[in-house]
């Protein structure tokens, strides 16, 4: 990160600003992706002029950088109506999608319209890997299509690659399938619950070996590789515990569903208020769940703050929800932890305590 | 001091932010953040193609500051100058028209 993205970052902090806002436009989509964590029927997904009004409401309180995601957001017929307004409100703007529905005239639109990014959900190298993930027959040879039109009008474009058991040993082709086509690369080894909490697409992890291997990837882990692979450094020190904030999520960050709900992230699903009911900018300042959220410091947080993994833990308070308790520990990055140093956190080795069953006497 | 007019117009792809007393300014072509100054986000903001340069230090810039008219545009001309190097302004000697 930039030291200018630095220093807006703290500034948004102090000045109360919700710096970054993802916006999911519908769940709706055209693929059915095995790990997905949305229930795709449209529930009543908020309507062009109430997603207008809600981008000049998100301009007012000091938005700058917009996700507009999904579901598939090409499945809006009012896609480009909304991100021209967008754009004119002068948000800068990054799309993700599968990039199926996406030919040269859309490429070129998206350019035109000065869209920072386009982020594009790639799963495999390998065709039947990728149409066997997203259950849509020929959705790689769109998907990479898609991304050849984007990349050809000028837009920069990013593969997600998101790993699970499916193709959690294809990861390196596909970094190279991106260094090919001269598009960036992200990954992402963690598959989440389900928005209503249903954790059965949990057992799509990847096995701990796997996980192990791509944690300690240098080549995933850029400059932060030093860092992230050296051994914990130890608890966070007290005074520091009492002030640090355990994410952006809720403090200059907040995501808004297509029905107009608002929560601290996309993976924190815990509501704290509506569009459709009170203004944006009075939810991110009045909502009594946001400042519950925004109370928690790494000091509350149980075992995590006495965890040896203490600055270098990328716990996610999302998933600590999920889990049971926004306070808790997120187990899945917990095992992320022990997988890149091998030295398991506090709440694991409480967990396998748990587990190991008592010796019966004879 | 007798120079040549000078129109300024916002770039089209260029996303911007007041985030309190500063002017955040990203271009979409490499996604490089600026911070401005505020006599380089009077400039900007006031960048809709038509008025002259010298127009907007006069009404914008000499009123907010204690400096004479010329070397406020002379300053103003090397902040544009500067802001058009990174993309985020276009120059030129003639307004822009319908182009704003």
């Amino acid at each position: 990160m930039s030291r200018l993205m630095h220093e807006m970052g703290t500034r948004a902090l102090q000045l109360g600003i919700p710096l970054s806002v993802q916006l999911d436009l519908t769940y709706r989509c055209n693929e059915r992706c095995v790990h997905c964590y949305l229930d795709h029927e449209d529930h009543g997904e908020m309507n062009t002029a109430e997603i207008l009004g809600l981008l000049d409401q998100m301009a007012a309180a000091g938005v700058f950088f917009l996700n507009i995601s999904g579901g598939e957001i090409f499945m809006r017929q009012d896609l480009f109506q909304i991100v021209e307004y967008a754009r004119k409100l002068q948000f800068s703007v990054k799309l993700k999608t599968n990039a199926v529905m996406i030919r040269a005239a859309k490429a070129r639109r998206i350019a035109e319209l000065g869209v920072d990014s386009v982020q594009i959900s790639l799963y495999s190298h390998d065709a039947v890997t990728q149409d066997e993930i997203t259950k849509l027959p020929g959705s790689f040879k769109r998907t990479i299509e898609g991304a050849r039109f984007l990349r050809d009008a000028g837009v920069k474009v990013t593969f997600a690659n998101v790993l699970m058991k499916q193709n959690a040993d294809h990861y390196k082709q596909v970094q190279a399938l991106a260094d090919d086509m001269g598009v960036g690369y992200t990954v992402d080894a963690t598959i989440t619950p389900m928005m209503d909490g249903d954790r059965s697409i949990l057992n799509l992890n990847m096995d701990e070996q796997r996980l192990s291997g791509i944690m300690r990837d240098r080549s995933l882990l850029g400059d932060q590789a030093d860092n992230m692979l050296a051994p914990p450094s130890g608890p966070t020190p007290l005074e520091e515990a009492y002030k640090t904030l355990p994410c952006s999520a809720g403090h200059t960050a907040c995501y808004v569903s297509p029905y107009g709900d608002v929560y601290p992230c996309v993976q924190f699903p815990y509501k704290v208020g509506s569009v459709r009911e009170s203004r944006f900018i009075d939810i991110w300042r009045d909502s009594p769940q946001l400042n519950e959220v925004r109370a928690i410091r790494v000091s509350d947080l149980q075992g995590c703050s006495s965890c040896v993994h203490g600055s270098s833990c990328t716990r996610c308070p999302g998933l600590a929800y999920l889990e049971g308790n926004m306070r808790g520990p997120s187990i899945q990055d917990c095992e992320k932890s022990y997988a890149r140093t091998g030295v398991p956190s506090k709440n694991l080795q409480q967990k396998k305590l748990r587990t190991i069953p008592l010796a019966l006497a004879p | 001091m007798n120079e040549a007019p000078l129109y300024l117009l916002r770039e089209h792809n260029v996303a911007a932010r007041r985030i309190g007393d500063e002017l955040m300014i990203m271009s979409a072509k490499d996604s490089a953040l600026f911070s401005l100054n505020e006599t380089a986000a009077i400039l900007w903001e006031a960048a809709d193609g038509n008025t002259a340069l010298a127009d907007i230090v006069a009404r914008g810039i000499c009123p907010l500051f204690d400096i004479d008219a010329d070397t406020a545009l002379r300053d103003a001309r090397e902040t544009a100058e500067g802001l058009a190097k990174h993309g985020i302004l276009q120059l030129s000697p003639h307004p822009f028209g319908s182009a704003s």
